[in-house]
């Protein structure tokens, strides 16, 4: 509860700065507008159905783009922490991959796909798959051996020791490589919609360009806004439960291996 | 995919669980048991050897190694680090194949892992994203012919078994040391396998906690009549246990002698003839290092 009160205050210091700066008049409301005039745009946006609209948009290229990069990152881990020769291919490459900016996929994306909705998933697939694919294989390389070996004792074998040994065992590194795999695919897809302008849907990106176009500083600041508490939310609904089930059981952090 | 519903409301675990579990009666052995036929844990184990070749590194683990193990007879391996025990014994389990020689339990030369010789290791091999009852399943879900409620039913009797029905969703990091080598043994005894291998179960745990241990496999065993063979640097551990005592040396590991221990069971680990018998194994164990020192 403390805690909580000092978080409140903090915030509305903050925003008190803000509104103080405004009043100081040092600077022209075109670029630094009033946190009331923020908020109105938020209202109106709200109510007019575009935010609303921008968000389901920018959320379905997440997800579905997130979702692909795990299906492919996932398994592409496993296979490199086993056999060699994943691993000194595709984990290379992973490896590599993983380095570059998730920018620098925007110009080869538009260039293959058009300003279509393929080029944003192949943006946003390329932004995570390949941090998830090391932390798969980081993760199933890290689990002790015995657990292996004590499971074939019992009779866990091929895909049954995958899915109820390797996976779960590995599961500290896999949630931290997914929350990983998460954030790159977040930041890859604002920097596509505000570089691929399509007609095919009006994602949160794309209102943070126009509000620049149009030079309605109120525009950009509430989607930065908006930007900033769907990804603190996507965070605590993803990835919370997770973290308690690896704390209830695990007793650490989760990282620990035993 | 996984258990994510674990109740909050996980019982306190008590710290002194190890000391104060003088209070379980005989009669919660296990009444549901997988009845099967056939078999009853005779196991052979003829002119075994097993080399490790890595780089540039060579060595003779085991040389020649014959052993037969009667059904329901508690062997102990004894002897120095690196001497091979735990190669012989993951040989036996079917975890490791043998370079020459063979394995066979009850008649059947040993190609792999079998429910039927279940291992407890050394270190924690429980899994940590199970809680306790979950890992005593793990190996029941894997027997056929059992329905849920049987499987559910058997682990608990087994938890009840080594004390420990009250900590059946407990997560394992909230059990000690010793409370955690109690579930390895109720996980390995679940699926009531006719061999039991266990690889220095003891050794991580405090005196204490290990004669607690030892009371109550000699209890189990009682119980459940296994055969087991149980791997130890520990010579009064051995002696405290075991119907025959191996002694093995290196390098390479080869088995240099035997005592049948002719002690009533069950023994206490701090009397004067586990002493003596002790010493007399310590001795010839001795004897081996130094002659195999001498050229
Ligand atoms: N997988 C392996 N690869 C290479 N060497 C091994 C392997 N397993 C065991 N060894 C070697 O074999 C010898 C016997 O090992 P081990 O059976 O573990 O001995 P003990 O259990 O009696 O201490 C040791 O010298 C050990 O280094
Ligand atoms: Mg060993």
């Amino acid at each position: 509860m403390r805690r909580f009160i000092i978080a409140t205050l903090f915030f509305v210091a903050l925003l008190g700065a803000w509104q103080a700066m405004v009043l100081s008049g040092r600077w022209s409301p075109v670029l630094l507008p009033s946190p009331a005039a923020v908020g109105e745009y938020l209202w109106t946006a709200l109510w007019d159905g575009t935010l609303i609209e921008a968000i389901e948009v920018t959320m379905r290229r997440l997800l579905v783009g997130y979702a692909i990069g795990i299906a492919l990152g996932l398994p592409l881990g496993l296979l490199s922490s086993r056999f060699t020769f994943f691993e000194d291919t595709v984990g290379v490459l992973a490896l590599g991959l993983q380095t570059l900016p998730s920018v620098c996929w925007i110009p080869l994306a538009l260039l293959w796909f058009g300003q279509s909705e393929g080029a944003m998933l192949f943006v946003v697939v390329m932004g995570s798959a390949w941090s998830v694919a090391i932390a798969t294989d980081t993760g199933a390389r890290t689990i002790p051996p015995v657990f292996a070996r004590a499971a074939r004792t019992m009779g866990s074998e091929g895909f049954h020791q995958w899915t109820r040994v390797i996976l779960p065992a590995s599961l500290p590194y896999l949630i931290s490589g997914m929350k990983q795999g998460w954030a790159f695919a977040w930041r890859s897809l604002m920097a596509a919609e505000i570089f691929v302008t399509i007609l095919t849907g009006f994602g949160l990106g794309q209102l943070l360009h126009y509000g620049r176009e149009l030079n309605a500083m109120e525009q950009v600041i509430a989607i930065m806004v908006v930007i900033v508490a769907i990804g603190l939310l996507a965070d605590k609904a993803l990835f919370a439960p997770w973290e308690r089930f690896l704390h209830r059981r695990w007793g650490t952090g989760g990282t620990a291996a035993t | 995919m996984f258990e994510t519903d674990a109740p909050r409301t996980d019982p306190a675990p008590d710290p002194d669980i190890d000391t104060c579990l003088a209070e379980m009666h005989p009669a919660d052995m296990p009444e549901t048991d997988i009845v099967e036929e056939g078999g009853e844990g005779d196991l052979v184990v003829d002119a075994v050897s097993k080399r490790f070749r890595t780089g540039r590194t060579d060595v003779h683990a085991l040389d020649n190694v014959s052993l037969h193990v009667r059904p329901g007879e508690f062997v102990c391996l004894v002897g120095p680090s690196g001497c091979g025990k735990s190669t012989l014994l993951d040989i036996i389990a079917g975890l490791t194949r043998p370079d020459q020689g063979e394995v066979r339990a009850d008649e059947l030369v040993v190609a792999g892992p079998h429910r039927h010789r279940l291992v407890m290791f050394q270190e924690a091999a429980l899994f940590p994203w199970l809680n306790t009852l979950g890992n005593v399943m793990f190996g029941l879900k894997l027997v056929r012919g059992l329905t849920r409620q049987q499987r559910v039913e058997i682990a608990r009797s087994h938890l009840r078994l080594v004390g420990l029905e009250k900590f059946a969703r407990a997560n394992l990091h909230e059990l000690s040391g010793g409370m955690r080598q109690r579930v390895a043994l109720a996980r390995a005894l679940a699926p009531d396998p006719r061999v039991l291998l266990m690889d220095e179960p003891f050794s991580a745990l405090d005196a204490m906690t290990r004669e607690q241990l030892y009371l109550d496999l000699q209890r189990i065993r009682e119980q459940r009549r296994k055969t087991i063979v149980l791997v130890t640097h520990n010579v009064r551990e051995a002696v405290c246990l075991a119907d025959r005592v191996i002694l093995m040396s290196s390098p390479p590991g080869r088995i240099r002698d035997e005592f049948t221990i002719s002690l009533p069971q069950p023994r206490d680990i701090n009397t004067a003839e586990v002493a003596s018998y002790a010493s007399r194994i310590t001795t010839a164990l001795r004897n081996y290092a130094d002659s195999d020192l001498a050229p």
